[in-house]
């Protein structure tokens, strides 16, 4: 007779309701009719993810203590379970993308299948408590997406963009993995604390660990110089993938990579601040840097999503309970900011049929005046202007680092920022400043689609990115509490 | 209802912002909507006027809110005397340049009189803000809509003129946000009314460099020429109007009487710099090819002027300072937009090819010379009232400052009296139409109670700079620096 762990199912719910919902898809693909295969997927999707998102919240508020599940493999904290409401808040909003989409009809369950398996997959990693259940959890949520990247084999680039992502993944993974044997093989511990607590601080394999994990965690959050995969696989996923891509595999890698640094090597702290430091500098310098000679807007958004990485890993790198903080409030405002700007990419995609470059963003503003402001917003929130929600992550950020002594990551920081206003403001000016009929641009056909979910998803959006300006210190107060449950 | 008023005064204008952007009505309608609303400011900001107790040197009309706790930061809005007459400038300008762009009929409405409304509340924001953090965010905030405004409205050279534009303000702004940062954090709140003062230079100098470009002073000055030159003519009146009148608040606000040892030790400097301000934007107004290349100019040199009121370090410096900055709002904005009403009945502002136009058109005649009048600062006029006191006040620094702005008046003169003869005697140039207009109603209901608040200014000068007084604790101190000095 094996003994069974006990085990607290209602912790694990956002996994398991978004794996339920990846296994009643499969149903779908086979049992529902072609005609209504589309809409009763997409339903079950979105049903799946908001479930998901209501056992985060209702996880949340139930949840005032760190406790460990089924022998130390799993957390049931705060700060996993405010990671996992962002996660599935991404999640819904990348299924009302993902509607207007053109599948091919044979695998549009298939598609919200993957979709919510990864979501489940990336619920499950940021409450990992050991090393196994790291490495699972990151598998888990990679292999949805490398399909994902590749799911539409008639757009050009995908299948090349999943076979890059796949292989760079791979690396980032065997390093991780290979990270995680040299901290296993010297500690002889799995879960997070014991390691800590198993006290190798200095051994020479122990730290080689600790730097592949960080390195295995880098690919993941896209940071410089881990970030070779991003453009690729951004520019040729299809616009809905990316869009959950650049916002819900931000979250779970970093607010993971703040767990494990914090609570699995805190003797080291000296170290990996200043690797990460490192880290943050490279990505703001790369990503920004690159963004500026881009003309195709899906690289011009991943270029900017490496140096948000190096934004946020300024907050990491503070390792405070302020910089805890600062991450999670960032990563509402900029998940919501990265889902609608690539939404918005998806409508003039859709509308003109070619990959969307600054030229043919040309007048876009004034022929869809809603979308284009939106847009507008959402450049202004990643270049950390008021009235979003994007100023107040940054200023936080900012506070985190000085708290902490790191002032040059300010001085870093600020630079970055005024050279990225040449390639936000420069999407700006591509929608409002030129008129579409100097560029001779021709719709694909007809009017633009109306695309009411899209819109849907878009306001959905907007008005995160604009709220978390005026409702700061709700935000902070939860973020604050999920903050409390690392040890810092 | 009196600690309502600032806010009110920033609600208007952004809540009729948001009425325009959404408003089903047809672009006149919108136009009078904007118009409505902007009269409508002005009569709060009258209101406010009437029920400020002059006497009292201490905030009013105050009202606080916590934004978010952690970072002590509030919502803290209020006004001091000083304040009262800079939103009362700006509120005037802006419905005089919102209905001037309404007269001549503006593309795209909805887009453009949101931003008007949206410009004026962040502008009267900068004036009345009392929280370190909510400055920097309204000052920010001003960028977009003028972004816009110069980009989509603008003249051939827009795009330039815009990029050079928010180069020179973003870099400004984020050196300023990193100085928010570092005295906000250190100092454990951002209540301007409560921040200590320090003798830290590098933050100082984060805010004045920020404060020099907006104003602008002379080596900061580049962005002036494409801006002013590209923009619509009341985009550009609010620009030397108001905006640049942030800058010299700036200075007043924060840079002097938050760090009253450095900006004494940095005095040189700044009067330094702001002499050559004066003495070459008067030169460069002397000379150069165009109306408003004369205006604008003549506003670099005012800036100047203004700076060394301020910088003089006493009363009389200072209110000479207040009553200019007025002043020059008030001439800027209406020679603006004469320059572009010539320019309507042209189509060019070089002057080699305008002259005779006071011939048959009694009233363009009539205002342009009698703003060019009062702008050169003949005695009795209000200007001459400001700029006096501003001599008497730098004088007491030493008189080589004196002798410095008495030359920039007599300059004043030259370069007025050239455009004025350039424009509107001599003979009839080529691009002058016979056909050409006299000043329309609508031109006039524009301009006229601009030149009548000048004239009003010019019978009662100390209605503004006898009533301007600076708060007794955080103003004076310098003025025992310079004392001390006086006795060695």
């Amino acid at each position: 007779m094996i003994q069974k762990p006990h085990v607290d199912w209602f912790a694990l719910s956002p996994s398991l309701s978004l794996l339920g919902a990846a296994g009643l898809l499969l149903m779908v693909a086979v049992f529902v009719p072609r005609r209504w295969r589309g809409g009763t997927a997409a339903f079950v999707g979105f049903a799946g993810f908001v479930t998901a998102f209501v056992f985060a919240v209702v996880l949340d508020a139930k949840t005032p203590h760190v406790v460990e599940l089924i022998h130390d493999s799993m957390f049931r904290d705060r700060w996993s379970a405010f990671a996992q409401v962002l996660i599935a808040g991404s999640g819904a909003v990348a299924v009302l993308f993902s509607v207007g989409e053109r599948w091919s009809e044979e695998h549009v369950a298939e598609y919200y299948a993957l979709l919510t398996a990864a979501g489940a997959g990336m619920a499950f990693f940021v409450q990992a408590a050991n090393l196994m259940t790291l490495f699972l959890g990151l598998e888990w949520f990679s292999i949805g997406l490398y399909v994902l990247t590749a799911i539409d084999i008639d757009l050009i680039g995908s299948l090349e963009a999943g076979l890059k992502y796949l292989v760079v993944g791979a690396v980032g993974s065997a390093t991780l993995l290979f990270g995680s044997a040299l901290v296993y093989g010297r500690t002889g511990q799995l879960s997070f604390d014991r390691i800590a607590a198993a006290g190798h601080a200095h051994d020479p394999m122990f730290l080689v660990g600790l730097a592949m994990v960080i390195a295995g965690l880098g690919f993941k959050s896209s940071a410089a110089p881990f970030h070779m995969w991003t453009p690729d696989a951004y520019q040729g996923a299809p616009t809905p993938v990316t869009s959950f891509m650049a916002s819900a595999t931000k979250i779970a890698a970093l607010v993971v990579a703040y767990r494990v640094l914090t609570v699995t090597f805190p003797h080291d702290q000296h170290l990996w601040r200043l690797t990460i430091a490192g880290l943050a500098c490279a990505s703001l310098a790369w990503g920004n840097i690159a963004a500026l000679v881009q003309r195709n807007v899906k690289r011009i958004l991943a270029y900017s999503s490496v140096s948000h990485a190096g934004f946020m890993l300024i907050a990491v790198a503070a390792a405070n309970q302020l910089g805890a903080r600062a991450l999670q409030y960032y990563l509402i405002p900029y998940a919501a900011l990265s889902l609608g700007a690539f939404a918005v990419v998806a409508a003039r995609e859709r509308e003109l049929g070619v990959p969307v470059t600054l030229e043919n963003l040309a007048g876009f503003g004034w022929e869809r005046p809603f979308l284009g402001v939106a847009m507008w917003t959402f450049m202004l929130g990643f270049l950390g202007f008021p009235l979003t929600g994007g100023f107040i992550g940054k200023f936080y950020v900012f506070a985190a680092a000085y708290d902490h002594g790191f002032w040059w990551l300010i001085v870093v920081g600020v630079v970055a920022t005024m050279v990225s206003a040449y390639y936000y403001l420069g999407i700006v000016r591509a929608m409002y400043f030129r008129e579409s009929a100097d560029l001779q641009l021709a719709p694909s056909g007809g009017s633009p689609p109306r695309e009411f979910l899209l819109s849907v998803g878009v306001t959905i959006c907007l008005v995160v990115a604009v709220g978390s300006f005026f409702a700061v210190q709700p935000l902070i107060d939860v973020a604050k509490a999920a903050a409390r449950s690392l040890p810092l | 209802m009196n600690a309502w008023l600032t806010t009110i005064l920033l609600l208007v204008p952004f809540g009729g912002a948001l009425l325009v952007a959404i408003a089903p009505l047809p672009g006149y309608w919108l136009g009078s909507l904007a118009t409505l609303t902007s009269l409508i400011e002005v009569g709060f900001w009258i209101t406010s006027a009437g029920r400020f107790h002059f006497g009292n040197p201490s905030l009013q009309l105050s009202q606080q809110a916590s934004w978010f706790k952690d970072l002590h930061v509030s919502y803290h809005v209020g006004q001091y005397a000083f304040s009262v007459w800079l939103v009362g400038m700006t509120v005037v300008v802006m419905a005089a340049c919102t209905i001037y762009g309404w007269w001549v009929g503006r593309t795209r409405p909805r887009l453009y009189f949101s931003l008007m409304l949206l410009l004026t509340a962040a502008i009267v924001g900068v004036f009345t803000a009392q929280d370190l953090l909510l400055f920097y965010a309204f000052f920010e905030a001003m960028l977009i809509p003028l972004y816009v405004l110069i980009g989509v409205w603008g003249g051939a050279g827009r795009m330039r003129a815009t990029l050079t534009f928010v180069v020179y303000t973003v870099v400004g702004s984020l050196l300023m946000l990193a100085a928010v940062v570092a005295y906000g954090l250190h100092e454990h709140t951002f209540d301007l009314t409560q921040l200590p003062q320090r003798s830290s230079t590098w933050l100082f100098l984060g805010f004045v460099i920020a404060f020099a470009i907006k104003a602008p002073l002379f080596p900061f000055h580049g962005w002036l020429p494409d801006a002013y030159r590209e923009a619509p003519a009341e985009v550009s009146a609010i620009l030397s109007g108001v905006v640049s009148k942030a800058g010299l608040y700036g200075l007043l606000r924060i840079a002097i009487p938050k760090f009253p040892t450095v900006a004494n030790d940095w005095r040189v400097v700044l009067l330094v710099l702001a002499s050559i301000s004066l003495v070459y934007g008067s030169l460069l107004a002397f000379r150069a090819p165009d109306f408003r290349g004369v205006v604008m100019y003549s506003s670099l040199a005012q800036s100047g002027l203004i700076v060394l009121g301020l910088f003089a370090f006493n009363d009389l410096g200072f209110d000479g300072a207040v009553l200019q900055m007025v002043n020059h709002a008030l001439i800027s904005s209406s020679l603006f937009l004469l320059a572009g009403m010539v320019e309507r009945r042209t189509s060019t502002g070089e002057l080699r090819l305008l002259g005779g136009m006071a011939r048959g058109r009694p009233l363009l005649a009539t205002v342009i010379m009698t703003t060019g009048i009062i702008a050169l600062a003949v005695p009795l006029s209000s200007s001459f009232a400001g700029e006096f006191l501003i001599l008497a006040g730098v004088f007491q620094q030493h008189w080589a400052w004196a002798v410095v702005g008495a030359t920039g008046i007599v300059l004043a003169a030259m370069y007025m009296l050239r455009a004025i003869s350039a424009v509107l005697h001599e003979e009839v140039g080529s691009a002058v139409p016979d056909s050409a207009l006299d000043l329309r109603l609508g031109e006039l209901a524009v301009v006229v109670p601009l030149v009548l608040c000048l004239v009003g200014l010019s019978a009662w000068p100390n209605l503004v700079s006898g009533h301007a007084k600076p708060p007794a604790p955080g103003w004076t101190a310098y003025a025992p620096l310079v004392s001390n000095k006086a006795t060695k």
